[in-house]
């Protein structure tokens, strides 16, 4: 086996240039962190396109492959903590995925942050980054996905408060963290449930011994009931909990928003392309147990839709950019989940499975190119609100260009990649149930609206008031938006069944026509709407909102979601749990320490008058000593 | 001759005992107090050589006693007159109440 050889270095380069960079990038690399860090990961890039190349030109069925395994923490001699590398289809599939992304995003950054004064350390977290996403992706074993889980959280956190001098990026910071580390609380516990059960932590092990029903293994799980649900079901379920924490689902999806902060560079990689996916991708490596508990996947698929509808409803008010475009991903993410919600296994079934991972897939494309389109725009517009924009593609027509296919992309037009895969999760959700696709459907159609309400109102709406100085940006920034444009319209092509599937066996997924009128209509209707309102300036928006009446406004204010989350942990948490406990500690824990450090200085400056300094008195005390002892020793002790 | 009974030196050196205990107590002058402590080690002495004489007169354990407590209040004496001397080097008297600094 060739993989064995080079595999580790696709993973280890970005380690290597995140301690380079993190010792010397502040001194004496800082000219060229860019082209260091850059450097490293387009020959990560490269050796992942090779592995995927190699790994998909075997013939039939996609046997994962383990490439490297050693065990790293042994508790018994049969669990134990294993460090791997795990070769299937999903997983080369995100190798290359994340390596491209993460090349696209440190080229447009060498421009970007040019000016940067901390950018040999940017490139560092950058770097951290890519290394702890690809150890996630290539996990073989839930414990090592829990640690690079982490770990991506942990560049994330970094990230999204690089520029710590601003407050609000300090507060997103720690949101992002709190929030996901919450949901990982549940992630921890529904992998000490699988792990305790089965037996093993290894996914392939675990989800053999699970998946053959007569197995001991199984009886425990499906068996053993706490509150009436079924411990498979539970653990799936707080897996889950940490997919959606990390993945921004509702209702955890409050950090996503705020996670916008951070440079913009960095919301393109980790907050549309490669982190957040890491819940879908988790779910789609245990996706042979979630078939098992259907309670599980049924969860899975109504948070998706949940989530799905909910954002894309909120992105249609939102008037910050890069708000927007975080509120799409969160829909878009909604939509992978779903569709593994409503997947069967094995087979044709097993289409919203393929569907998922291709949106995932293509989504990573264009979503990142919409990111830093947006970089571009902002820093010529010199304002993140849409409405302070427009008549900018005068001013940035590589942008526009670029912003415009990523749009049609998105909102399902052919033949661009969107289309492809929204088609294949839409027609997943068509043989599972018509209430999921007629919500879907909606979603898509709001997909295009917002998206176009966007594109109109920064490219066009009304001449730019802003005669800004600044140009487009150079090649270094230009030229990855080409690239990923190239990417968003050819992704779709990818025969992406024959290679993903949920049970490795490749099928060929129809494209049927008829059932991609319905989608495409829907799509058109969207960007008809967004069209006229938001073509011109004009009043027929705000009149259209006034139509709408609450249900703009909640969405305006994001249905209060955060108030609500404020509400539980200031109010009711502070306040139930947090004051008694602080008034326990303070009263009963320290009264306690310091009752007794007051009782010994009491004791002490009472009987401190004995140490008179006199001899006399002392010699005094001794003999009364002695005298009392002789009293009792002739009297008492005998 | 009647020999002296032994509770009559008994009540001679237990005299001799608080004689010098009230010297210690009520004496400010060092080198009094130092007198007093040889009058305690005295009646000790009388104890020692008292018991031996009239329990085991056969043995000298008691005697022996004695002159190693002789020997000690002679060292004792010189550590004693050591300190006073140094004391009223620092304080210009030899008064114990001067030298209470060492007090809470």
């Amino acid at each position: 086996m060739v993989y064995a050889q080079y595999v580790p270095l696709i993973i280890l380069l970005p380690l290597l240039s995140f301690v380079v960079l993190g010792f010397w990038g502040k001194k004496s690399l800082k000219p060229m962190a860019g082209m260091v860090g850059t450097t490293v990961l387009l020959v990560s890039c490269a050796l992942a396109c090779y592995t995927a190349y190699q790994y998909f030109t075997l013939n039939g069925a996609y046997q994962p492959v383990i490439a490297i395994q050693g065990t790293w923490l042994e508790f018994t001699p049969t669990l134990s903590i294993d460090m791997g590398i795990l070769l299937d289809p999903a997983s080369v599939m995100m190798l290359v995925v994340v390596t491209f992304i993460s090349l696209m995003v440190h080229l447009y950054s060498m421009g970007y942050m040019k000016q940067e004064e901390r950018k040999g350390i940017f490139f560092a977290y950058l770097s951290l980054f890519t290394f702890s996403m690809l150890g996630l992706v290539i996990s073989t074993n839930i414990f090592q996905i829990y640690m690079f889980w982490e770990l991506v959280g942990v560049s994330s956190f970094l990230l999204i408060g690089y520029y710590y001098d601003r407050p609000s990026a300090v507060a997103a910071s720690k949101k992002a963290f709190i929030v996901t580390r919450f949901a990982d609380l549940g992630f921890l516990i529904g992998i000490l449930i699988l792990g305790f059960q089965a037996g093993s932590l290894d996914f392939q092990t675990i989800i053999e011994r699970v998946t053959n029903t007569n197995s001991e293994q199984y009886a425990n799980l499906v068996g053993t009931h706490y509150l009436g649900i079924s411990l498979l079901t539970w653990a799936l379920v707080l897996i889950f909990m940490g997919g959606a924490g990390k993945s921004a689902m509702f209702p955890l999806h409050i950090w996503l928003p705020d996670a916008m902060e951070g440079p913009t560079p960095v919301s393109a990689l980790i907050h549309a392309a490669t982190m957040v996916v890491a819940g879908v991708y988790l779910v789609a490596r245990l996706f042979p147990l979630y078939h098992l508990a259907e309670g599980a996947q049924n969860i899975v698929m109504l948070v998706g839709v949940t989530s799905a509808v909910f954002a894309a409803i909120i992105a249609c008010t939102q008037t910050d950019f890069k708000r927007i475009l975080a509120f799409s991903t969160m829909s878009q993410i909604g939509y992978m989940m779903f569709a593994l919600g409503v997947s069967g296994y094995g087979g044709e079934s097993g289409l919203g499975f393929s569907a998922s991972l291709f949106h995932l897939f293509t989504h990573a494309f264009f979503k990142s190119l919409l990111f830093l389109a947006a970089g571009l725009v902002i820093h010529v517009a010199h304002t993140n609100n849409v409405f302070e924009m427009g008549g900018m593609r005068k001013y940035a027509p590589v942008a526009h260009a670029t912003f415009l296919i990523a749009c049609l992309a998105i909102a399902g037009i052919p033949p661009f990649a969107g289309f492809f895969s929204k088609e294949e999760i839409l027609t997943a959700a068509m043989y599972y149930s018509s209430t999921v696709y007629v919500l879907a459907l909606i979603t898509s159609g709001l997909t295009a609206f917002y998206m176009f309400r966007l594109y109109f109102l920064v490219f066009w709406h009304k001449e730019a008031s802003v005669h800004s100085h600044h140009s487009e940006g150079c090649l270094s920034q230009k030229l990855p938006l080409v690239l990923l444009a190239i990417a968003s319209i050819l992704a779709g092509f990818v025969p992406f069944s024959q290679y993903v599937s949920a049970d490795n066996k490749p099928f060929h997924a129809e494209l049927h026509l008829s059932q991609a009128i319905a989608p495409v209509a829907v799509a058109l209707l969207g960007i008809s709407i967004a069209f006229a309102l938001y073509k011109k300036e004009s009043s027929k928006s705000d009149q259209f909102a006034r139509a709408m009446g609450s249900l703009y406004l909640g969405a305006r204010k994001k249905f209060y979601i955060d108030e609500l989350y404020l509400f539980v942990t200031q109010k009711v948490m502070f306040n139930l749990i947090g004051r008694p406990a602080a008034w326990i500690d303070r009263n009963i824990v320290d009264g306690m320490v310091n009752g007794m450090a007051a009782a010994t200085a009491g004791f002490s400056s009472a009987i401190k008058g004995l140490q008179s300094g006199r001899v006399q008195q002392y010699a005094l005390y001794f003999f009364g000593g002695i005298l009392a002892l002789a009293l009792i020793f002739l009297y008492i002790w005998k | 001759m009647n020999e002296i009974p032994v509770t009559h030196i008994l009540f001679v050196s237990t005299g001799l005992f608080f004689i010098g205990m009230y010297g210690l107590f009520t004496r400010r002058n060092m080198i009094s107090m130092l007198m007093s402590v040889e009058l305690i080690l005295n009646s000790v002495n009388i104890n020692f050589v008292v018991f031996n004489k009239y329990l085991y007169p056969s043995r000298l354990d008691g005697i022996f006693f004695t002159i190693f407590i002789i020997t000690i209040a002679a060292a004792e004496a010189a550590v004693a007159i050591a300190i006073i001397i140094n004391l009223f080097r620092s304080h210009q008297s030899i008064d114990v109440d001067t030298a209470s600094e060492l007090r809470f």
